[in-house]
């Protein structure tokens, strides 16, 4: 399956990294996110995207995860000649992820 | 008072004009809080300063306030905004000339100085103060001279002595979007600034509301086909009590809706290290929240933990950073993309003819790939029709005007050129970048003055 079944998503800018709030959409599911949905899938999900680094933070008490993407925006802000320059689609785009369950 | 209701009517500048009136006429609220400031908004705001010295800060909140200046006074609902960009005194003068000709009385402006710092940079420079880019660790001396706009993030505690001075509307202007909550919540509850839960909690309320309908059903991934009448979307409210805990909330019949999940999405939102929100008079950890539904569109959160500050303040810089131009064709079936591609394939080639110096240049296929690249692939490429975007990054405005010549003459390119999408010739655009970087707490000193009304 994919994320998008059982989480939800939000994204946005600090600069050039992004940052991804995944949400499991029911609170049973959270370990499952935990288990799947490491920094390094998450790397390499956005090979290509991310030129940095992928860092996870955990958040049990809300059965969230908080992904930030390094040098993922092309300059970031104002600069970036992307269409979604601000990152506000990544999340979304995270969501396209294949978990095993 | 028990609890203190702080609505956010305006989450950046450009954000509906609708919203902060709903905010006062939809029910009961003690404070409204609006932002205005983007992370480069300042060097904009300055430009027009630098133009006109009664210019620089946000005119559309000067316009908001004539309209609801007279209920908010009666109803003593205060009003707490970072619309005064580089001249809050000029926003606050405004502001009284508007009570003065509508005969208002009882205004009383406190005005937050003190976060520009563009004219210490010098001094800064040589008390070794590095003012490296906080991201990128790029050494200053690279931008010096291109700086537009030099603001520290001052926070709460202004604004709270503002509000002990007896102001009714405070302006400021950089100041982190939480302290704007912050500051009514020291205030009202006489919170210390060393209760670090407190501190701690308010600044997560502040987060909570701070990009408006965000906590309400706006921009809502997870179930916005769920939201009702986002035409009309409520803007969220805490209700936030001496202790800390607050209730998430919106007025009755509005659109959106406050669900753990709405608010779960935006506390996640922009966030770093989520046991590290630095804030300038608080350092809250997010990782022992508790979001739970008590009732419709009504969810509380508690558990906010804080600690002291670091001894630093941040600082957001913006220096100009060369022009940009996007030209966009749109091709279609048969073979749409095949003709963009080469469309784009000639283009590049004349530029190369050219030698024109691009810092960098980038070509998208809108409506087939450009959002989320490899990582989401299109379902098939027989499209209809596809959006050729070729955009260009350059050191000097010539060169954008140079490329903006190349698009028209792509009608003898492949066939089915529609015309340009975004109407005539582009004009260069100038960049303007951003520069966080981090300064003493101990060289900014925030400046409060309170202006009386008739």
């Amino acid at each position: 399956m994919r994320l998008i079944d059982v989480a939800h998503a939000r994204s946005g800018d600090k600069g050039d990294s992004v940052n991804i709030g995944l949400i499991a959409r029911d609170r049973s599911d959270y370990p499952l996110l935990v288990k799947e949905v490491t920094a390094e899938r998450v790397a390499h999900h956005f090979a290509g995207v991310c030129l940095g680094e992928v860092k996870r933070y955990e958040l049990p008490n809300l059965g969230a995860l908080n992904f930030i993407l390094t040098s993922a925006l092309g300059g970031g802000g104002t600069t970036s000649l992307r269409v979604d320059a601000q990152g506000k689609a990544m999340g979304e785009a995270l969501l396209f992820m294949e978990i095993d369950v | 008072m028990n609890t203190v209701r702080i609505a956010n009517g305006q989450a950046f500048w450009g954000d509906s004009p609708a919203a902060p009136v709903a905010q006062v006429r939809g029910g009961d609220i003690d404070y409204l809080t609006l932002d205005y400031l983007a992370e480069i908004t300042m060097s904009v705001l300055r430009k027009q300063y630098e133009r006109d010295p009664d210019a620089g800060y946000a005119r559309d909140f000067v316009d908001l306030m004539s309209e609801i200046m007279q209920e908010c006074l009666e109803r003593d609902i205060k009003v707490v905004a970072n619309a005064g960009g580089v001249n809050p005194q000029g926003c606050a003068q405004a502001l009284l000339d508007v009570a003065a000709s509508k005969g208002i009385s009882g205004l009383r402006v406190g005005v937050v100085t003190g976060d520009d710092i563009m004219a210490q940079l010098d001094d800064l420079e040589s008390e070794g103060v590095p003012l490296q880019n906080l991201d990128t660790g790029t050494p200053f001396d690279e931008v010096r001279d291109r700086i537009a706009s030099a603001n520290a993030y001052l926070g709460a505690e202004p604004i709270a002595r503002a509000l002990a001075d007896g102001a009714n509307v405070v302006i400021t202007g950089r100041c982190t979007d939480p302290g704007l909550v912050l500051g009514p919540l020291v205030h009202e509850f006489g919170w210390q600034w060393d209760d670090w839960n407190l501190l701690a909690a308010g600044t997560v309320a502040g987060h909570t509301i701070e990009c408006g309908a965000q906590a309400s059903g706006g921009n809502f991934q997870g179930g916005w086909r769920t939201m009702d009448d986002l035409a009309h979307v409520g803007y969220p409210i805490v209700e936030v009590s001496a202790d800390g805990t607050f209730v998430v909330t919106k007025h009755p019949g509005t659109g959106g809706a406050v669900t753990t999940a709405t608010v779960t999405e935006q506390l996640l939102y922009e966030l770093g290290d989520p046991a590290t929100y630095l804030s300038p008079e608080v350092t809250a950890d997010f990782t022992a929240l508790q979001v739970q539904e008590v009732g419709p569109d009504r969810v509380e959160v508690t558990g906010a933990r804080g600690r002291p500050p670091t001894d630093s303040l941040k600082v957001s810089m913006a220096y100009s950073d060369g022009f940009q131009g996007a030209a966009m064709i749109t091709y279609a079936w048969p073979d749409a993309i095949a003709k963009a591609e080469l469309a784009d394939s000639v283009l590049r080639t004349r530029l190369k003819d050219l030698g024109l110096p691009l810092r960098a240049i980038r070509t998208d296929l809108v409506g087939y790939n450009s959002v989320h690249g490899r990582v989401v692939p299109p379902a098939g490429s027989d499209q209809s029709e596809v959006v050729l975007r070729v955009s260009i990054w350059a050191d000097d405005p010539d060169t954008v005007s140079r490329f903006a010549a190349e698009i028209a003459p792509l009608v003898m390119g492949p066939p089915g050129f529609t015309g340009l999408l975004a109407g005539g010739r582009m004009r260069p655009s100038r960049v303007m970048a951003y520069w966080p970087t981090l300064v003493p707490k101990s060289v900014v000193d925030p400046q409060v003055i309170v202006r009386d009304g008739v």
